[in-house]
């Protein structure tokens, strides 16, 4: 085994072990902190990928800032030990027996496929011209100009519609 | 050298594992962290799919920030929903929102 493939292994085990903690622990303060480390071990999955640029943005906005929130809101609504309430609710069999059959039916899908067990020869890129094509292809109206603009667009309105929706009751609903 | 079918083996667990965190989670933000699991599995198909098939189309990469800013959009609602529905009744667990349900 290369030493490529156990730094891949390694990545993987960072990304999974915590996920299957985030999704079990009743206690939702250990829950987000398990999906931190969970992020990380995707932006390392993004190293080994060559796409750098993502990895930076991971850690900047999944665990600087998407994390964080969570974080936050968890702090201000009650039961976040997990002591008064179980973590599941009744459809947890069916909930593990429908995740495994996705898990199966994926699998059974790609193994069909016959690129999924070719040895794909990587061709190598230069990460430095990918960083400057991607930032001219957001930007230029033969690329992608049109769906960056309604990505801002998006964000913008989802961050209006949050705060209205969180703005505090005004006295006369209250009454 | 990393096989493709590794990332896609490890991006179908973890979306798995989401998937059942989704669905059987009681609590609002609990849902909210699976969530993000199963974005997160995209995104690592997307950039494997860009970087072992096409690598000279920048398209892959492109689509990552769309899941990005949807992700992030999600959660900034989700967020202010849970912190309303909490103002407004005192639960966060999604099996007693049942206003709607006769």
């Amino acid at each position: 085994m290369e030493p490529i493939q156990v730094v891949f292994l390694i990545g993987a085990a960072l990304v999974l072990i915590p996920a299957v903690m985030v999704v079990t622990r009743s206690n939702l303060i250990h829950a987000a902190l398990f999906l931190i480390v969970a992020l990380f071990g995707v932006a390392m999955i993004f190293v080994l990928l060559e796409a750098f640029y993502w990895a930076v943005i991971q850690v900047v906005v999944y665990i600087g800032a998407i994390a964080i929130m969570i974080i936050m809101a968890i702090m201000v609504t009650r039961d976040v030990t997990g002591e008064t309430h179980k973590s599941f609710n009744k459809n947890v069999v069916w909930a593990g027996l429908l995740g495994l059959l996705s898990v199966g039916t994926l699998l059974w899908a790609l193994n069909e496929w016959p690129t999924f067990s070719a040895e794909v020869q990587l061709s190598p890129v230069d990460s430095q011209l990918v960083i400057e094509e991607l930032g001219v292809m957001f930007f230029s109206g033969q690329g992608y100009l049109i769906p960056s603009i309604v990505a801002s667009v998006l964000l913008l309105a989802a961050l209006i519609a949050a705060i209205k929706i969180a703005f505090p009751i005004k006295q006369e609903e209250e009454e | 050298m990393i096989p493709l079918s590794w990332y896609l083996i490890l991006a179908a667990l973890l979306f798995g594992i989401g998937l059942f965190g989704v669905l059987a989670r009681k609590n609002v933000i609990a849902i909210l962290l699976s969530i993000e699991l199963m974005l997160n599995a995209v995104n690592i198909n997307l950039l494997a799919f860009w970087r072992y098939l096409t690598p000279e189309d920048i398209a892959g990469q492109i689509f990552t920030a769309m899941v990005f800013v949807v992700a992030a959009a999600e959660v900034a609602v989700g967020l202010a929903l849970v912190i309303s529905v909490w103002r407004r009744r005192t639960i966060s667990s999604a099996d007693e929102l049942d206003l709607l349900k006769w």
